[in-house]
């Protein structure tokens, strides 16, 4: 073993999603503070897997802060204390030895558990399909530099599409909404040219695919923009919420 | 002379003319029969996502399989610095051409010119068509699109969005793909493996997958299949890839007839972060583009070497004439940015000499110190009329210039390091990275088995023995975006009267008993070690024995070890949980028992190629000054392994022809 710190993890288990679920209580020994969460809980498996039991499922896959897939809830916050960060990315040396830390899913409706600690986040997906994207085919394409883009409005627009769709926003919200993921995602399209044609189209059907997956409503707490991992701004949520009124009311659409 | 059953189906003709008159001439498929045409793609990265998303657009109905739970995790998503394009944007004498010679030479002349004068001259269409999509790449004030250098080049042509240039990339070609998903023309399959492609008549006709939360395993016919499943650098345990990357799409395709091109081609990146310890589950990349502005360098006296390693100096403080700037002096010509294979050993040659610089001595520094107050300060301190700016004046004005460029990289660094690289150089390592080696594939990117095709990091095709930086995000979409949707019509075309075959036919019922009886067998073993404990000893021995430098005795002495390790985790492996439920242990065990067989391969391969070259370094071939020495009279020939039985390849070989471009050794000095 290659560190020194003792942690207690009571950790989320949950067979199935027909299970009800419960905490179960493991200590862990001879944590490393430059380990990452995810990495202690590789050593936690290992164990429990020497030991005849079944280890803890968890999403997990770049380890890099990039893929969005890691998805704790870490002593009552989305990806743990640090701000900025993903579950993959915090260490060890965040916590102190002896500390007791406490790992559940993501709890939205919307995002049912599959199993221990992973949820099913297919309903982000679906919402893109309803108008995540910019109807162009392949090979439709004038030259790149044909349209200037000011670097302000594509600043914006990239701090809005660095958005990696972990859903932490939805898990740190009260109402479990998911307005800040599809607002990042509607503010990088209204902010470039490209986007505009299908401006007013995108907004409503993305709103609508929202609010048919039982995501909730969005009642300006701010918790998502403080718990999102990337810096998304809550302004974005405005400008969804601008263009979405537009959309109504100037509509072409019966 | 190329093997009888190797045909890479090369146009004939000029180089420059090849892909226009093959696009203009090969074979159409009508819109009427598109529709009735299914296709079946493994993978969602940047060539699965973009030819999933092209193919659905031109009529075809379309099967998407990733193991992930949504198709934008796909591990292109974390390629960091860029992707190249000849656009000459800069008008810095950038062509085609000169795209297309920079990709041969950097892969040190192994890969196939027709096939790289192609990805040369679609790699325009790529950042336009990315543009159309509101991929928002980084800009200058005038509102143009801007460019940096990237390593083995002399021109300024990666488009780029900060750090996260693969994200971007990869949710422009997702946002393409889950349109099409909406529109009904894929259907999209997440969390799903494949375990086993199904042949009928010698054609590839479906797959085999498994439905990883209820363990089911699925049945699907398809008139061809793409393999999109990304390259097999886990096979090292520690890499930078994700922890999910396999190679068990390509490894079973290459067991049902599938040829596999070069395996010991691996890419050794030189800028990663240290390994830190023994509980390590992956590496991280700090991205080439770091080398714009950082400087590598270690003490020039061990005895400064070793106060750094012990806490007694800090870098910092070590005068400017006491750092050995060691790319900068052994090549001028191209300096820090030499291409990933040359800069890579340097490092390592410097660590083994004993100049490393963290205390397991296997770290070198790069640091931004310099063009931070140099470069950068003095420039926006030009901006704002500031004549004589004080040093920390500079030093903050060049810091926010580096970090609005790499803010990410940065804070990603300092959250696994706990060290501010802002304040002090970075240390790296080399670490694998890419493999350039993959499923061979002829000019329609279709593998050695008919109506099995392999795009992106998958094929073998494109990168020789080394790839340079920012050509990967390029390979995968031009592969998805502009080269299959045309070359599938050569296969397709004759298949507009094959009706869909019934999954019940005794090919898809065969596969499916095997992939169960595997899975159980699995199962069944519940011996006392984990999957993880013979992943990381596997990886022990590829680092060690086929890593960064291998020699014939040390890869003879690895194929016997992975033989035993093979023996023992079929006897030895614990895998808990129940087959019909979510089980990641499960899936990772089908993993590891790939990785393992793949891994002798690469033993084979290596010991086979008595040269070195690009990422592929025999210690006994190299040049008085340590540099790779190819065999262009043996060996100048792409080695397409087939598989014969358990342990057994037969070997075959692809000759290189170079018509356009004089085969020479590769020179950064």
């Amino acid at each position: 073993m290659s560190g020194n710190m003792n942690i207690t993890l009571k950790v989320w288990r949950q067979k199935n999603k027909d299970d009800r679920g419960r905490f179960e209580t493991y200590p862990v020994q001879g944590v490393s503070p430059d380990m990452s969460f995810l990495e202690m809980f590789d050593v936690l498996n290992e164990r429990l897997i020497n030991e005849g039991k079944e280890p803890v499922a968890f999403d997990h896959d770049c380890r890099e802060g990039i893929c969005g897939m890691c998805s704790m809830y870490i002593n009552g916050r989305p990806h743990g204390p640090l701000q900025g960060v993903t579950t993959c990315q915090l260490h060890m040396r965040s916590f102190k030895t002896n500390d007791t830390i406490v790992v559940e899913p993501w709890r939205a409706k919307a995002f049912p558990v599959i199993k221990d600690l992973a949820v099913d986040r297919s309903s982000f997906d679906r919402i893109m399909s309803a108008g995540g994207f910019i109807s162009v085919n392949t090979g439709n394409a004038q030259d790149a530099n044909a349209t200037p883009i000011g670097k302000e409005d594509a600043d914006t627009a990239f701090a809005a599409a660095m958005c990696i769709g972990c859903g932490a926003c939805v898990a740190a919200c009260k109402n479990a909404s998911a307005m800040l993921f599809v607002s990042a995602k509607i503010s990088q399209f209204a902010l470039l040219p490209q986007g505009q044609p299908e401006r007013k189209s995108r907004v409503s059907k993305m709103v609508a695919q929202m609010d048919a997956e039982g995501f909730g409503s969005c009642t300006n707490t701010g918790a998502c923009e403080a718990e999102c991992p990337k810096g998304i701004s809550l302004s974005n949520i405005a400008r969804m919420n601008r263009d979405y009124i537009n959309a109504q009311f100037t509509s072409q659409q019966m | 002379m190329t093997s009888a059953k190797l045909d890479a189906r090369i146009p004939e003709g000029q180089l420059e003319q090849k892909w226009t008159k093959y696009r203009s001439t090969v074979p159409l498929v009508n819109p009427a029969n598109k529709r009735s045409l299914e296709i079946i793609i493994v993978g969602s990265g940047l060539a699965g996502a973009s030819a999933a998303s092209s193919l659905a657009e031109l009529g075809y109905k379309v099967k998407v399989f990733c193991f992930q739970d949504s198709p934008r995790r796909a591990h292109s998503i974390a390629a960091q610095g860029g992707i190249n394009a000849a656009k000459n944007y800069q008008n810095d004498g950038d062509s085609t051409y000169r795209l297309f010679y920079d990709t041969i030479k950097g892969g040190d002349y192994r890969a196939r010119e027709a096939n790289v004068y192609r990805l040369a001259e679609v790699s325009a269409n790529i950042i336009d068509q990315c543009v159309a999509q509101g991929v928002p790449f980084a800009r200058e004030y005038g509102g143009m699109l801007d460019n940096r250098s990237f390593g083995g080049t002399q021109v300024k042509r990666t488009f780029y969005a900060a750090g996260q240039t693969g994200q971007q990339l990869l949710l422009g070609a997702y946002s393409a793909l889950q349109r099409q998903v909406g529109l009904g023309q894929v259907e999209m399959f997440t969390r799903h493996e494949m375990l086993d492609i199904v042949n009928i008549d010698g054609k590839c006709r479906g797959i085999i997958a498994r439905d990883l939360i209820t363990g089911k395993l699925e049945r699907h016919f398809g008139h061809a299949v793409l393999l999109c499943s990304g390259g097999y650098g886990n096979v090292f345990y520690l890499s930078t890839n994700a922890m999910g990357s396999n190679v068990t799409a390509a490894w079973k395709a290459h067991k049902r007839g599938a040829f596999f091109g070069n395996p010991c081609y691996t890419q050794i990146h030189p800028t990663c972060i240290p390994v830190s310890g023994d509980h390590q589950s992956k590496l991280t990349l700090m991205s080439e583009s770091l080398r714009n502005d950082g400087r590598i360098w270690v003490p020039k006296r061990k005895e400064d070497a070793e106060a750094i390693r012990s806490g007694k100096l800090n870098p910092n403080d070590l005068k400017e004439d006491d750092r050995d700037y060691f790319l900068e002096r052994r090549y001028p010509a191209f300096g820090n940015l030499v291409p990933r294979d040359v800069a890579s050993r340097a490092a390592k040659e410097r660590c083994d000499a004993g100049f490393g610089v963290n205390q397991t001595g296997e770290a070198v520094y790069l640091d931004f110190a310099y063009n931070t107050k140099f470069k950068y300060g003095k420039k926006e301190a030009t901006k704002l009329g500031i004549s004589n700016p004080t040093e920390e004046q500079l030093n903050t004005l060049g810091k926010a210039v580096i970090k609005e460029q790499y803010g990410n990289l940065f804070d990603m660094y300092q959250q696994i390091t706990g060290v501010n690289p802002y304040e002090n150089p970075m240390m790296i390592y080399p670490a694998v990275h890419y493999t350039m080696g993959g499923l061979w594939v002829d000019y329609n990117l279709m593998t050695t088995v008919p109506g099995l095709y392999a795009l992106g990091e998958a094929n073998f095709s494109d990168h020789g023995a080394n790839r340079l930086g920012a050509s990967a995000l390029m390979q995968g979409l031009a592969d998805g975006y502009f080269v299959v949707p045309y070359t599938i019509g050569a296969y397709l075309s004759n298949e507009i009267r094959t009706k869909p075959i019934d999954t019940n036919h005794e090919a898809f019922v065969a596969a499916e008993n095997e992939a169960k009886a595997r899975l159980e067998k699995l199962m069944g073993i519940k011996g006392t070690k984990s999957v993880d404990h013979f992943h990381k000893r596997l990886g022990k021995i590829m680092w060690d024995k086929c890593g960064m430098a291998r020699n014939a005795e040390g890869l003879k002495t690895a194929i016997a070890e992975i033989q035993t390790l093979k023996a023992e985790f079929w006897k030895e492996v614990r895998v808990p949980g129940e087959l019909n439920e979510f089980n990641p242990e499960l899936e990772k065990a089908g993993r590891v028992a790939d990785f393992i067989e793949l891994g002798e391969l690469m033993c084979q391969d290596a010991l086979n190629r008595n040269e070195s070259c690009g990422g592929h370094f025999r210690e006994e071939y190299q040049t008085e000054e340590g540099e790779a020495l190819r065999d262009d009279v043996n060996f100048n020939y792409v080695a397409a392994w087939e598989y014969i039985s358990e342990s057994n390849w037969q070997l075959n070989k692809e000759t290189l022809n170079y018509e356009n471009i004089k085969i020479a050794q590769r020179s950064y000095k």
